[in-house]
């Protein structure tokens, strides 16, 4: 059960060649824009057409090239929020609910009034959606799509088009929301802080194929790929030269790091998150480095310091993040000399 | 003054009013259907299709209302076809004035339909199909109302058009005063004639009509249009 996706699409200078499957829960596709994401999307509803594949939806196949079926959209019966949201401009809220439902009158007017209350939009119901507010647009689209009681969801990109301070607050509305309906949901973004909140599972997606597939925390812990560490926010990777079983080259940053786990042949990099580094007065650790500072910068929550192998001026900078305690405490402080790369923080990737 | 427009024959002020009506509503489902058929095309093919379809409003009305007496004239085959299977004739008779009219004005609908189709949200069709809506459906209840200001003044302008159609009407329907003789016609012939009050009278018959037909419409459908801003 759940959702079967193995398809491929031509366009001139760029091929989408995916291959996937849902198991309950939410599923993220995660990756850069251009990389096809929303085209997948698309096509599994059925707005675009495929060229070649299968796409089976509990059981029931929606698309298969070989047997020559191709349902329409309407028959997929897929639930589909737009980036926009695609609210119908001419209509109110209420209306937007009404017009594709089928049914009784009464039964009809019974169920709106109840989404209508589930959804908190109550007092909302004869506004146009030019008169409410992005968040309010967005329950209208979600209220609207599981009224049809779709058998999967799709997201594209459901939160891009909303400001940060409403952001937070929606994600925890929309996670309960859908919660509650128990169906399978998959969502793309090119934000990996929000496939980590939303997806159990995720595939990352570049350049119109997917280069790895699993569960989140595994995916963001050993991202196994450098495209894929780059995906999953990875600021500092260097290319390496195997060294020896536990014991690696980083040419990039000119250094030698010593490895928790055996280094493969396939290994061509290594990386490391920012947050994982940490400065120490003396070199006593291994893989501890001297640096020099070669950059500053500062977000509300955090200091980035940027630094280079102090032994080797021509090497590339590196990423440490460190969290602020508060807000005056603003501005570049004297850092020890040295950083240690913990071992077992370390990424090998191919 | 006044004896002169008591002698008036009203006759092309209603014949011209009919023609245009008539002719306006054929043009609005035709140029309707028209631009949602081009709207489905690829690129060549509706470059080359619209070409087709707007060439009515860049030639000469004449060429139009030569193209249409070699379509309908009785000594041609599809003309003598229609005369003697369905005795429908077209040259020299009202439906004549209205199929010139409609022939000039369809262009007009129809390139202000496809540029208000094209304004439309293309993902709010969609998702009316991931809704299990059926074409037809959002069609008539999104795109359409959506494109509502296009079309009202799609309408407007090929109304306006219709009724001072003068090149083609006077080339199939000829001038039969009573039966064909349209505002515009009248104009020209009682200029011929030399009778230039008459004429005057006409003009500025036809010059409050269109006004008030202009400002009525664009009142009406203002109202309904909140979404349209002053520029300030």
């Amino acid at each position: 059960m759940g959702l079967e996706v193995q398809m491929e699409k031509k366009f001139p200078g760029f091929q989408l060649n995916v291959d996937f499957h849902t198991e309950g829960g939410c599923m993220g596709i995660l990756g850069a824009s251009g990389c096809g994401k929303s085209m997948t999307l698309k096509c599994i509803a059925g707005i675009e057409k495929s060229d070649k594949g299968k796409i089976v939806l509990n059981g029931r196949i929606l698309y298969d090239s070989e047997k020559k079926i191709s349902l329409s959209v309407q028959e997929r019966n897929v639930g589909y929020l737009f980036q926009n949201y695609a609210l119908f401009p001419t209509m109110t809220v209420e209306q937007n609910l009404a017009v594709a439902m089928k049914g009784k009158k009464r039964e009809k007017e019974q169920k709106i009034k109840e989404q209508i209350r589930r959804f908190r939009l109550e007092g909302l119901e004869r506004r146009y959606p030019s008169q409410i507010s992005g968040g309010q647009q967005q329950r209208v689209a979600l209220a609207r799509m599981l009224l049809h009681q779709p058998e999967i969801i799709m997201l594209d990109e459901p939160f891009s088009a909303l400001d940060g301070f409403l952001k937070d607050e929606l994600q925890l509305e929309m996670l309960e929301l859908l919660k509650d309906y128990g169906k399978d949901v998959l969502m793309v973004s090119h934000s990996r802080d929000e496939i980590f909140r939303f997806c159990d599972r995720l595939i990352l997606l570049e350049d119109g194929k997917s280069i790895l597939k699993g569960s989140t925390a595994e995916v963001f812990s050993n991202p196994e790929k450098m495209e894929a560490a780059k995906l999953t926010g990875c600021k500092n990777i260097s290319a390496v030269q195997k060294m020896g079983t536990y014991e690696i080259y980083a040419k990039d940053w000119d250094f030698v790091l010593k490895t928790k786990e055996p280094v493969g042949d396939e290994i061509r990099y290594v990386g490391i998150r920012g947050h994982f580094i940490y400065p120490v007065w003396e070199k006593t650790e291994e893989n501890t480095m001297e640096i020099a500072i070669a950059g500053y910068m500062e977000t509300p929550f955090e200091k980035q310091y940027l630094f280079r192998n102090a032994c080797a001026p021509g090497s590339s900078r590196i990423w440490w993040m460190q969290k602020k305690d508060n807000f005056e405490d603003g501005g570049q402080e004297k850092l020890p000399p040295y950083m240690v790369f913990p071992k077992e923080a370390l990424m090998l990737l191919r | 003054m006044a004896e002169m427009i008591s002698k008036i024959d009203w006759s092309p002020l209603f014949i011209s009013l009919k023609t245009g009506i008539v002719a306006t509503i054929m043009a609005f489902f035709f140029g309707v259907a028209a631009a949602r058929f081009i709207m489905k095309l690829n690129n060549t093919t509706k470059a080359f299709m619209d070409g087709l379809l707007t060439l009515p409003l860049v030639l000469p009305p004449t060429v139009a209302g030569f193209f249409l007496l070699l379509i309908f004239s009785l000594r041609r085959p599809f003309g003598k076809y229609l005369y003697t299977q369905f005795d429908i004739k077209m040259v020299q008779t009202w439906p004549g004035c209205v199929i010139a009219a409609f022939v000039i004005a369809f262009p007009l609908m129809y390139r202000n339909a496809r540029a208000a189709f094209e304004q439309v949200d293309v993902n709010v069709i969609y998702a009316g199909r991931t809704l299990g809506m059926s074409e037809r459906k959002i069609f008539w209840k999104v795109v359409v109302p959506v494109a509502a200001p296009g079309l009202a003044s799609g309408t407007v302008l090929a109304f306006a058009r219709a009724i001072g159609e003068y090149g083609a009407t006077s080339m199939l329907a000829g001038n039969i005063l009573g039966k064909t003789r349209t505002v515009s016609v009248a104009i020209a012939s009682e200029v011929a004639a030399g009778n230039w009050d008459t004429a005057a009278f006409w003009v500025c018959v036809i010059v409050i009509l269109s006004f008030l037909i202009v400002a009525l419409i664009n009142l009406i459908s203002g109202k309904n249009m909140k979404n349209i801003h002053r520029w300030m």
